[in-house]
Parts: structure tokens; sequence; C-alpha cells
């Protein structure tokens, strides 16, 4: 899959978050996402976003602009160290929380994108990928 | 800190949210307006979002914590301006705000705390009697 564009972004602070939405908002507009498409990716990104800094302990946010068939769509992976996630099906259900959140950061997440993957490895840290194609 | 403003309009709150929060400015948030609305004895809370481009989950909560904590001080939230894409976005990220008094504009919002306002009056008016 060609990469057109790429940026990354540290998760550091919880203003990191906003930027998050801002780059993630950019890219997006650069695809040509229309505008509940482009809310619904950028909502997913801070999700993802909060995710990394509350529970991974922080780390990067790489987006690009990717083709594939002739398609343009925004691809994010966000990437951390943090203590992993045991059990990636309870996660991913509405409702497991394991901090102050309200338990629909990652199944949300995934509802609003047309791709979702995560990897992750208990005490290695997470890796998640959305992608929303025009 | 950056503090969202608050204004007094007669016995109402009013906040117009105008800048994309971190999630410190909406707790900050959340918390100065709980303390106004005893300061203020006020009995609604306006919130516009119609500014904000994106409502997930943590503002989503904030919302909802606002309303619920405005309710147990005799005063009621009215959200009001929300951009349809929001409320899509929201419906399927899983959050409908059920707890959430909403309007479609300021206006409206305001004339919901006053209905409200005038029956609550009457009522008072017919415990006299």
């Amino acid at each position: 899959m060609p990469t057109t564009k790429t940026e990354r972004l540290g998760i550091r602070i919880s203003d990191d978050v906003v930027r998050v939405r801002q780059l993630t908002r950019t890219f997006a507009l650069e695809v040509g996402l229309g505008l509940v498409d482009q809310t619904k990716v950028v909502t997913a990104a801070s999700e993802l976003a909060r995710n990394t800094l509350d529970y991974g302990g922080g780390g990067d946010v790489t987006a690009e602009i990717v083709e594939q068939g002739g398609r343009r769509g925004v691809r994010l992976t966000f990437e951390d160290k943090g203590p992993g996630i045991a059990d990636i099906e309870q996660a991913l259900k509405d409702g497991f929380t394991s901090g102050k959140g309200m338990g629909l950061g990652l199944g949300g997440a995934k509802r609003l994108c047309n791709e979702f993957s995560i990897v992750s490895e208990p005490g290695l840290g997470t890796k998640v990928t959305i992608a929303r194609w025009k | 800190m950056d503090r969202i403003p608050i204004l007094k309009f007669g016995n109402a709150l009013l906040v117009t949210i105008q800048v994309d929060m971190h999630d410190r400015l909406a707790t900050a948030l959340e918390e100065d307006l709980t303390s106004r609305i005893v300061s203020n004895n006020a009995r609604g809370v306006l919130i516009d979002i119609s500014a904000l481009e994106v409502v997930d989950s943590f503002i989503g909560r904030m919302l909802d914590n606002i309303a619920a904590v405005s309710r147990i001080l005799d005063a009621d939230t009215v959200v009001v301006g929300m951009r349809p894409a929001v409320a899509i976005t929201l419906v399927e990220l899983g959050l409908s705000l059920t707890g959430v008094k909403t309007a479609l504009n300021v206006e409206r919002g305001m004339a919901m705390i006053h209905d409200r306002l005038a029956g609550s009056e009457a009522d008072d008016a017919d415990d006299e009697d």
C-alpha cells in the first residue's frame, strides 16, 4: 500500500491529544473525506491518543495518507511501550474500563473506522492501527 | 492554566465552548460550573457547543457529569448547538447522552430553562394557597 505522506507526533501530555485531533483533521481534509467521515476519524483518533497517554504511559502516533486501488485514505498508528493489554477481546467490549473513562475508547474507535487492528503484548506495549477510506 | 469563561445570564449560566478542549480544561470547566451554580444560585446552565468539531467520550462524559451534578443542585442543564456530524459520531461511538437535555440553539435552550422555572414558580404559588 503506497504511502504518499507521513507525519509523526509524540503523545506525552493532554495537549498532545488535541494536536493528534488537529493532525488527523488536516490529513482527512487532504484525502477529501466528507464532514461526517472526518468527524468520525478525528473522534477515533482522540480516543486512541488518550488511551496511549492514560494507559500506555505515552507514546506516539504516525499519520499517513495511503493509496490502494485508486482509493485514498488516512491511516493512523498509535504505539506505546506501556503495560499492554492481556485480554484484547474484553478490552474491545463497550463498558470495559480499567481507569477513568467510560470504556468506549477502543470499541468506539473500532466502530468509527473502516479498518482496525490491535497488537498488544503484556509488558511490552500496544500498537493500534486504524484507517478510514474515502 | 486556561479557563472557559462562564457568563451569568439572569438566573442561568451560559458557557460557550470555543476552543478544542484538552482533558484538563474540560475537567476544570466541570468544577468551575459546579461551584458557580451554588455561588450564583443558578437555576439553569446553558452549554453552547456549536463551535466544537469533535465531542469524544471524555467531553461527552463531562457533559453528562455536569447535567447530573446540576440536577442534584436544582439546576437544569441544556446543551445547545451540536453539529449534525458530531451527533452522528456520538451515537456511533455508543454515547447517546441520555441524561443531557439538548436544544438546537441558544434561544430554544434558554426557553426550555425559563419554561421549567415558570413551572416551578407556579408550583410555589400553589403551595402558598
